[in-house]
């Protein structure tokens, strides 16, 4: 028999609801955002180390964290891209610009949307501050975006 | 210790946009066949299998589950490893290590094209700190690229020579999918996608397969007249949080890679290797892990490449199969270094031959920019 045939192709979707336990730990750092425009770090008690956003456990000394420390709003950019092509998973429009901070006081760094959205604004070492959401639900999201200061 | 494990068969497909017109099981018989038929064996000789492929692209959970009957598992032990191909053949290199199997077979499959690339890595970010942000391997990439250029002065051009000399050496390479050959002007003016990678710097979307049958030393001695030796295998993976990494220092691939040399006896990549196959799903990739698998000092991976010491002829042609930018079916592409490695040292690699290769390094990375790091090398 001759298999040179039509071939079928068939549409499919995965669509599916979840939801994620975010943690005692995220949890008090989306608490901290959502109620108090606060971002906390977490500081391992062996290194020192103060660790954002707020994680349980230092990965270095592989020991609990404890205590609770502010840190930013500012800090410095370390690293950025602007992405130029439309996603569906994207939460804005593109373009759209992602930035690795070293918040002040910080001694790890957070990633984010960058304010700044031209490539030309932007510069490895720059400052940039928090920009906190107007409607604040205890997320991530609760950062708007880094501008340039 | 004399090595324990060989390669006596190897298969792969070619690699394209759009493999729909079969369906998976339909690609994988293939290569599963011939990798056996290669190895000069049956299905009872299969003592474990390994597979590797990703249940969102397959568009389906414990997506080994519809495998098990192709790669020839009824009734036997079979593992998968979620991630890269590279992972899984050090998984059933394990297997006859520890003495559980002789012939072990390392299946691996992926298509690009049956959902959307980019937004599928979207998943792979955590949902409570990075995922909603919309990163994803090209965002994070790009990431990535800015900070190693920026720290090591390596410019957008430095990157484009390495999409060249990639898609040169793809027109030798009769299983890289269709790309042409291109200039540094054409790469440059190439769409950019996310600052500073531009199209023409990121690998295709890809379908393909390859699988891999190893064997225990006695078992090789027996079956193969030509077995390949596995002479050094290091892994090593960092943390997945983007902002807890050095994303331009890479110790994962400094600790992975000198695990093998080591092992391997390797003290000089540059001189010891003869050929590397590299997993760079973005041209600067490729100069960042030359540099981090210890091929140069740091920052110098564009000059290598440059002098052409990275291109066939050269002292380490890094890529001769054209890379990943001549086809990347993401969790295929490390098991795919593996199968060219091995036809380097076999001398069986046609056009893209390095003259005389004896010892060639494979190298497969997981998660985004290299979080989880393989390199393996073999020799005869």
């Amino acid at each position: 028999m001759n298999d040179n045939g039509e071939k079928m192709v068939l549409a499919g979707k995965v669509d599916l609801p979840f939801s994620y336990s975010a943690g005692k730990t995220a949890s008090r750092f989306f608490v901290e955002l959502r109620d108090h425009q606060k971002i906390v770090g977490k500081r391992c008690p062996r290194c020192q180390r103060i660790i954002v956003p707020a994680q349980l456990f230092c990965k270095e000394c592989f020991v609990e964290t404890d205590e609770w420390i502010e840190v930013g709003p500012e800090g410095t950019l370390l690293t950025f891209t602007v992405v130029y092509h439309k996603e569906n998973h994207h939460p804005r429009e593109a373009p759209l610009a992602y930035g690795i901070i070293r918040l002040d006081g910080a001694d790890t760094s957070i990633v984010h949307l960058l304010g700044e959205t031209d490539v030309a604004k932007l510069e490895h070492g720059m400052r940039v501050r928090a920009l906190f959401s107007k409607e604040r639900k205890g997320h991530i999201m609760d950062i708007n975006c880094f501008r340039p200061v | 210790m004399d090595p324990q494990v060989a390669i006596i068969g190897t298969s792969q497909t070619k690699f394209e946009a759009d493999k729909g017109y079969e369906d998976i099981p339909e690609t994988v018989f293939k290569v599963v066949q011939q990798a056996m038929a290669e190895a000069g064996i049956d299905r009872d000789d299969l003592d474990t299998i390994v597979t590797s492929s990703v249940d969102l692209w397959d568009g389906r959970t414990a997506s080994n589950q519809m495998l098990a009957d192709v790669v020839g598992s009824i009734m036997k032990p079979e593992s998968r490893v979620a991630g890269d191909g590279l992972g899984a053949a050090f998984q059933g290199m394990m297997a006859i290590l520890a003495g559980a199997s002789e012939i072990t077979l390392v299946v691996s499959q992926c298509r690009g094209s049956m959902g959307d690339h980019y937004e599928i890595s979207n998943w792979v970010f955590d949902p409570i700190y990075q995922q909603p942000l919309g990163l994803d391997y090209l965002s994070a990439g790009a990431l990535q690229a800015n900070l190693y250029m920026k720290q090591f002065g390596i410019s957008q051009e430095d990157c484009a020579r390495v999409v060249i000399k990639n898609r040169r050496d793809a027109q030798n390479n009769p299983y890289a999918q269709e790309v042409e050959e291109t200039t540094v002007e054409e790469v440059m003016n190439s769409p950019m996608l996310a600052y500073p990678i531009k199209e023409m710097d990121a690998s295709p979307v890809s379908d393909g397969a390859c699988a891999v049958v190893l064997a225990s030393r006695d078992k090789a001695k027996t079956l193969s007249k030509e077995p390949v030796w596995i002479l050094g295998a290091g892994s090593c993976v960092d943390s997945h949080y983007l902002g807890d990494r050095d994303l331009a220092g890479g110790d994962a691939l400094i600790k992975a890679s000198n695990a093998a040399y080591s092992m391997a006896g390797i003290s000089d990549p540059l001189k010891e290797l003869d050929v590397a196959e590299v997993s760079a799903a973005f041209s600067y990739q490729e100069l960042l892990w030359t540099e981090l698998m210890g091929f140069c000092d740091r920052g110098k991976g564009a000059r290598i490449l440059k002098e052409g010491q990275t291109s066939l002829g050269g002292s380490l042609p890094v890529n001769p199969s054209g890379g990943m930018i001549a086809g990347n079916p993401v969790t295929v592409a490390g098991l795919t270094r593996l199968v060219e490695a091995v036809l380097q040292v076999r001398g069986k690699a046609g056009n893209r031959q390095v003259r005389g290769a004896s010892r060639a390094l494979s190298h497969g990375t997981t998660g985004c920019c290299g979080q989880g790091q393989y390199v393996m090398i073999v020799g005869n």
